[in-house]
């Protein structure tokens, strides 16, 4: 009898490991969640075809479970708010796994405070200055480097309102912060010549420089949660945020998006690049995968028809920036055709 | 005689002050108490206030012609012609018939389907494959409003502000009051939040696949935490020798419970998925990974009620010549059972509020299709609670609160059923 029990068991525990899975399997991003979520209901509805499931488990996170492996226990096609880097395409060759390249287009950071209170006009030097750990001295040129003493705007630029800095923002998890360090931080420490001379001599000081936020209480920490971001923003008047553009587009009557080197952060703008703050989106698809889980093919055309990552598609109505015409067409002959992406 | 009256003097002296400290003491608790309740009272409350009319929804009533010439031109009834049709076509024939004004005004008629959800088309194609009889035939339909005009409704939308800052256009607030005053929109029950999985559009979005989600990791949990754990604890307790080892494992057990959850999602993603090659997002493995979290808590609980029975009990069962096998199963755990299942369901409450284990095991994710059995992808109550607060639609605020809610009367479901089982079963001394 324990012995029936134990072999049942084992059994039970094996008779997975090699079970076929009709359901197209989307790990990474929740940058690019939103987007492919919605994809993935309309092309369900539309073909009759189970709905791909999705999770949001991080670019970085994505990656880790699309590189791990070939066979229906791992993701398909993993979603990411980053292009992929160097080591994790070499992780995924030596696993054996071919990758397609899908950008599916940009996001918008935004700078956004409450309705009720002045519209800021920033530099991204003034997003350095106000949120930087180390900035010169004076917040001058050739300035001697010491933790940063900026406590309102006004010390920043003159320009700028005098009250005091505060900005609620994504924590170091998040790829938003990422993609905020290195445009708007590093786009502004670029502007002082002595700092962006640092990058050729020690790249690494440079990014310590460049790239770290304070810790003293000016910049806040608030989750992964832009959601509660902008709620906090439409009760403390003063306060700025950064998350991405579509919830700035969702919440319109209540909160404004800063300018940005004088480029406000509308769709426009940020399709045609004036406005500084934008980074692309992708996904990759395992191309071992492509005919063996039924779908994915047709996933893949849905996401990259017009009528989806076009600019009168319902991705734009979520948010999403289209790409211009010829990027776009790049990318649906790769998604029809599977083009491995074979080095960066 | 002096020094005895005195001390008496003294006492009474004292006594005030003593009766007074217990007062300060009595005042203290029942401020305690207070604040508690407060605090609970401004959670549900702000819960009911932002939650409960995520249970309504909009709807508008249009006549819809069901067009017989696009469902099936050639009389077929055949249902793979009907999937096929274009209801597109059939919802903007209707749609321009009651808006003759639309016509060739394109960015009209795209303000007007504004008005309307998404899934309109889906619906109406799913009217006509339930009830063939209907096509040809013109129907009044309550459509569901598209999320921004039931937050509109709802006045969860600001119209005072400049056009181009709300996500209503003067042109659609027109034909919303027009079609208000016609007095054909209406406010529902939202039934189908209770009928459907995940969507992205907040109008259509349900509970139900994240509710059958938890029941069914729940089940398995129960079904594997319970047994183990009360078999651990009463061998631990009425068998096991009393040595060096059995106390490392009691040791271990007690410092089990009080390990992060996450620790146990690593553990199980370890095992589970990486090792034995279960399945991804499946209730199984969430419910396996929760056992994990469940057992010390059962354990412990279980071995607790066990000590609480007075040793009478057994000696007076050996003494009449029962073997050790029936004094525990006759007389100890009868008595301690309802000790056993109000640790085991407490330990279940709190695998119902787990997510991140589950994260770890794939069950926050995207899953419309509903969950049917344990080896079905799912997500669970908690991680539906998370993505949509997350969702930068506005309608997704609401059905956040109104998860919530839900995952509350589930819980207050379950500690219910732990306060009737431990009176059904309780033996007092």
């Amino acid at each position: 009898m324990k012995k029936l029990i134990i072999l049942c068991a084992i059994v039970f525990m094996f008779s997975f490991t090699s079970h076929a899975r009709n359901q197209i399997s989307v790990v990474g991003s929740s940058t690019v969640y939103p987007f492919s979520t919605v994809v993935a209901e309309n092309f369900g509805r539309d073909t009759g075809m189970k709905t791909p499931k999705i999770e949001s488990t991080g670019s970085g996170g994505g990656m880790k479970l699309f590189c791990a492996g070939l066979g229906v226990n791992h993701p398909d096609i993993t979603n990411s708010s980053r292009r992929i880097k160097k080591s994790e395409l070499e992780k995924c060759s030596k696993a054996g796994i071919e990758v397609v390249e899908i950008k599916v287009g940009y996001d918008g950071i935004v700078i956004a405070n409450s309705k009720k209170s002045e519209k800021f006009n920033l530099s991204k030097r003034d997003i350095f200055l106000a949120l930087a750990k180390d900035v010169p001295e004076g917040n001058a040129e050739g300035g001697k480097l010491i933790p940063n003493p900026n406590k309102t705007w006004k010390e920043v630029n003159s320009n700028l309102p005098d009250i005091k800095i505060e900005v609620l923002g994504p924590p170091p998890t998040s790829g938003t912060r990422d993609a905020f360090n290195e445009l708007a931080i590093e786009g502004g420490c670029k502007t002082f010549p002595n700092l962006k001379a640092i990058k050729k001599e020690d790249k690494k000081k440079y990014k310590a420089i460049c790239r770290a936020v304070r810790e003293d209480g000016v910049y806040i920490e608030a989750g992964e949660n832009d959601n509660l971001i902008v709620q906090k923003l439409a009760e403390n008047k003063n306060a700025l945020g950064v998350f991405g553009f579509s919830f700035l587009a969702e919440n319109e009557d209540k909160i404004q998006g800063s300018n940005i080197d004088g480029n406000e952060p509308t769709f426009e703008n940020i399709a045609s690049k004036a406005y500084p703050v934008s980074r692309p989106l992708y996904f990759y698809i395992k191309n071992a995968h492509v005919d063996v889980i039924p779908g994915i093919r047709e996933f893949v055309e849905a996401y990259t028809s017009d009528d989806a990552f076009g600019p009168d598609g319902y991705l734009s109505e979520r948010g999403l920036i289209p790409m211009p015409d010829e990027e776009r067409e790049f990318f649906r002959k790769s998604g029809q055709e599977m083009i491995i992406l074979d080095k960066l | 005689m002096n020094r005895i009256l005195s001390k008496s003097q003294n006492i009474e002296n004292s006594t005030n002050k003593r009766h007074r400290k217990e007062k300060r003491f009595k005042s203290l608790c029942l401020g305690a108490v207070i604040v508690a309740i407060l605090f609970l009272i401004i959670l549900l409350s702000s819960l009911a206030y932002k939650g409960l009319s995520g249970f309504t929804k909009t709807t508008i009533q249009i006549p819809i012609y069901f067009n017989e010439e696009i469902i099936d031109p050639e009389n077929t009834r055949d249902i793979a012609v009907i999937n096929k049709a274009s209801f597109r076509k059939i919802f903007k024939q209707s749609l321009l018939q009651k808006f003759p004004e639309a016509k060739d005004n394109r960015k009209m008629y795209r303000n007007i389907s504004k008005i309307f959800s998404r899934g309109s088309t889906y619906l109406l194609k799913k009217m006509v494959l339930d009830d063939i009889s209907l096509i040809g035939k013109t129907i009044n339909v309550d459509l569901i409003s598209s999320s921004t005009i039931d937050q509109l409704r709802k006045n969860n939308i600001n119209i005072k502000v400049p056009e181009s800052d709300r996500p209503v256009s003067d042109a659609t607030l027109k034909i919303y009051d027009q079609l208000n005053t016609e007095g054909v929109i209406k406010k529902r029950l939202n039934f189908s939040f209770f009928k459907y999985g995940d969507s992205r559009n907040p109008e259509e979005a349900g509970i139900l696949g994240a509710l059958l989600g938890s029941m069914f990791t729940l089940i398995i949990t129960l079904l594997l935490s319970f047994p183990i754990g009360v078999l651990t604890a009463i061998y631990l307790e009425e068998f096991a020798p009393k040595n060096k080892f059995t106390y490392f494992i009691e040791i271990n057990i007690n410092n089990l419970a009080a390990v992060p959850s996450i620790v146990f999602g690593l553990l199980g993603l370890a095992i589970f998925l990486n090792f034995f090659g279960l399945p991804r997002s499946v209730p199984l493995t969430g419910g396996l990974v929760l056992t994990l979290m469940t057992l010390p808590t059962v354990i412990i609980s279980s071995r607790a009620s066990l000590k609480a029975v007075p040793p009478t009990i057994r000696e007076a069962a050996l003494g009449l010549g029962a073997s050790k096998l029936q004094a525990v199963f006759n007389h100890v755990v009868p008595s301690a059972a309802p000790g056993m299942f109000t640790g085991t369901i407490i330990g279940m409450a709190r695998a119902l509020g787990e997510t991140a284990p589950l994260l770890l095991m794939g069950m926050v994710a995207f899953i419309v299709e509903v969950p049917t059995s344990i080896f079905d992808p799912a997500t669970v109550l908690p991680a539906q609670i998370y993505l949509w607060a997350d969702s930068p639609e506005r309608g997704f605020v609401e059905k956040t609160s109104a998860a919530i809610i839900v995952l509350v009367l589930f819980l207050i479901i379950m500690n219910s059923l732990a306060i009737w089982l431990r009176r059904k079963f309780e033996v007092r001394w």
